[in-house]
């Protein structure tokens, strides 16, 4: 049993479906986050764990609690919206502690949680403000610290930081961290940014189009993502995805794809299986991370088996510590990742060294990873 | 701003700046001609008025037309003076103004916040009540408040006015909460507030402009409703303007016109109040949501 359970879940409005059977579960303490392109239906989720928006079909238990029907305050949830929703009536103060005096909390008590709080996010001296008079750092540690004082089963977050500027918000996501780390809360995160999925959670539910694409890990999610849409979604630069040809070599499975230089260029696959077998003389699609197609110099650490291809390179965008180069592999361009003391210019030949451990094979018509 | 003059629309060479506010004043002039006129009059002795100059200041300053039009002069057919109708008007407008504004407030929230099926067909069937005019609804009304025992009562005249009002006050509430987070009331849900506690302690602090367009609006209306209080009031409740009417109209004695003018002033001081004292709001209300800020 998990502490957060999702079973069947679906939501519809009228006669459009928005959500199709979730199914998620999670343990205390972890932080799950629900990632995917706006309108795929995780806000809708989200709403629904916190109870305002109504469950149409299926189940969700909290602390093994079946929440269907039970009102958002009876929930023990706290939630942090995009907005931050304060209350622009009221100081931070007041805020902070509204939920608390509306489940009848004492005063002194509500004093008091609040106090540990602002001192927990630091925003002690701002305890007296409107939070018009705050910046949007500020309110985003306002809204968090209404979250904290409820003590409460699950937080939930709804894209939090997507208000704030670059910087600052990679200075709250740290900031989440901590606190899911010191408190060991249960949270669940929505969010559109994959990066945000990736350094902040213990679980990534990666949706589109209502449904879970893949629940998993973010290393499950990075190195094995369940189809191409997960492939493509996550990752910045994201998953090369090459159409390439399964064929048979002595006894090995190769892939075979086309490159500048070459029409036909055989990689052969370090993990190959009975499903892989099947595909032999198909058509299927190589997913292949950037950082996998490397110079041979900084081929990725342990890489068990490495193949060299010599191709052309395309355009040449220096990141400072990496340099990242395109190329034509098997005819869709392909973004690699070189070390950014290498030497290179456009339309330079150059020796690519992809590391075959970290190469996934998609079935074309499915869109599915063959396993 | 810098202090170098420009020359463009707002910073004009001096003359033409004279130009504007001598131009100004003499509108302004022109439009508190007629109150002038009414407050110089009101404070002379009637014979100085039928000597036939209106115009001229008087010659002998006297508050005797205002006491007269307070508390003695002839209404219709009592020497009451207005005061017991200003107080009939007061009885009538503060719960108008009050309940007709709480019921918008409510409309309004529930319209914007907790959104049904029909709502806006609702929205628009209420909105329809604010062009309704008043002359086709005199003989039903009169027949509902005979109905409900309330004819020729204060209290008729209320419902009258609240029924017609919350059209009005519905539209401004609900265009004002349509602009505000519905984050927020989602917030004031999961810390466990009720429909009453998340209106009263959130929306309602925040309501200040429209609560003052909506009181002055109907404040304004229901004062200065001759046509519901002829029509649905007894004698003894009859409001402010039905009463000035009658001390103009009285065809006893002489034609008081000093003491009519006073009549008439005192019928305008409340809203004139109303105005002055929360006008610079009012504007500012109509304007919020239209603009973002």
């Amino acid at each position: 049993m998990g502490f957060l359970e999702i079973r069947s879940a679906s939501k519809s409005y009228g006669a459009v479906q928005v959500l199709h059977e979730i199914d998620i579960a999670i343990e205390e303490g972890e932080l799950l986050v629900l990632v995917g392109p706006s309108g795929c239906g995780k806000s809708t989720l989200l709403n629904m764990i916190a109870g305002l928006e109504e469950i149409t079909a299926g189940e969700i238990a909290i602390a093994d609690k079946v929440m269907n029907g039970v009102h958002p305050s009876r929930r023990n949830i706290a939630m942090v919206f995009q907005s931050y929703a304060l209350y622009p009536n009221m100081t931070v103060a007041q805020n902070i502690t509204f939920g608390l005096e509306m489940h009848g909390v004492a005063k002194d008590t509500r004093d008091a949680k609040m106090r540990e709080a602002a001192k927990m996010l630091q925003i002690e001296s701002l305890l007296d403000r409107k939070p018009g008079q705050l910046s949007g750092g500020q309110r985003q540690r306002v809204a968090m610290g209404r979250a904290l004082v409820r003590d409460p089963d699950v937080f939930l977050f709804d894209e939090p930081l997507s208000n704030l500027d670059a910087k600052l918000r990679v200075e709250m996501r740290s900031e989440i961290k901590r606190l899911h780390q010191n408190l060991g809360t249960t949270i669940v995160y929505v969010t559109h940014d994959q990066i945000e999925a990736m350094t902040l959670s213990t679980r990534i539910a990666v949706m589109n189009g209502g449904v879970v694409q893949q629940l998993g890990t973010p290393k499950e999610i990075y190195d094995l993502p369940a189809n191409l849409f997960v492939a493509s979604f996550m990752g910045s630069p994201s998953m090369n995805l090459l159409p390439a040809t399964l064929v048979s070599d002595n006894g090995s499975i190769c892939a075979e794809i086309s490159t500048a230089l070459s029409d036909a260029v055989r990689l052969k696959l370090s993990q190959p299986s009975a499903a892989l077998s099947g595909y032999i003389g198909k058509q299927v699609t190589l997913g292949v991370h950037p950082e996998s197609i490397t110079d041979a110099m900084v081929v990725e650490h342990g890489a068990q088996q490495v193949e060299k291809v010599f191709n052309t390179i395309g355009l040449i965008e220096p990141t400072g510590p990496d340099t990242f180069v395109t190329a034509t592999f098997g005819g869709a361009e392909c973004m690699a990742r070189i070390h950014t003391n290498t030497d290179v210019r456009p339309g330079q030949n150059f020796e690519f060294a992809i590391n075959m451990d970290k190469v996934v094979v998609f079935d074309s018509q499915s869109e599915q990873r063959i396993t | 701003m810098s202090s170098s003059v420009v020359d463009n629309a707002i910073n004009t060479g001096r003359a033409m700046r004279a130009l504007i506010y001598v131009t100004l004043l003499l509108f302004a002039l022109f439009y508190l001609l007629p109150f002038f006129i009414m407050v110089i009059n009101s404070l002379k002795p009637l014979s100085e008025i039928t000597e036939g100059n209106m115009m001229a200041l008087p010659k002998q300053w006297t508050i005797d037309s205002w006491l007269g039009a307070w508390s003695t002069a002839q209404v219709g057919v009592e020497p009451t003076g207005l005061r017991p109708y200003f107080i009939n008007s007061i009885l009538m407008v503060v719960p108008a103004v009050v309940i007709s504004t709480v019921l918008g407030a409510l409309n309004g929230y529930v319209l914007t916040k907790w959104r049904f099926r029909g709502d806006t067909v609702l929205f628009g069937l209420m909105l329809f009540s604010c062009f309704i005019p008043f002359q086709i609804i005199l003989i039903p009304m009169a027949r509902i408040l005979g109905l409900l025992g309330l004819a020729g009562s204060t209290s008729g005249l209320i419902m009258v006015h609240v029924v017609y009002g919350i059209g009005f006050t519905t539209l401004y509430y609900r265009n004002y909460y349509a602009s505000f987070p519905t984050e927020l009331v989602r917030a004031a849900q999961i810390d466990g507030a009720g429909f009453f506690r998340i209106f009263w302690r959130i929306l309602l602090p925040s309501s200040g402009p429209i609560t003052v367009v909506s009181v002055i609006w109907q404040f304004t209306n229901i004062w200065n409703d001759f046509l519901f209080g002829a029509s649905f009031a007894d004698f003894d409740s009859q409001p402010m303007t039905v009463a000035l009417n009658n001390l103009v109209n009285s065809s006893t004695g002489v034609k008081e016109y000093n003491v009519h003018f006073a009549g008439a002033i005192l019928a305008a001081i409340p809203t004139l109040l109303v105005y002055i004292v929360a006008g610079r709001y009012f504007v500012r209300g109509l304007m919020s949501g239209s603009v973002k800020g």
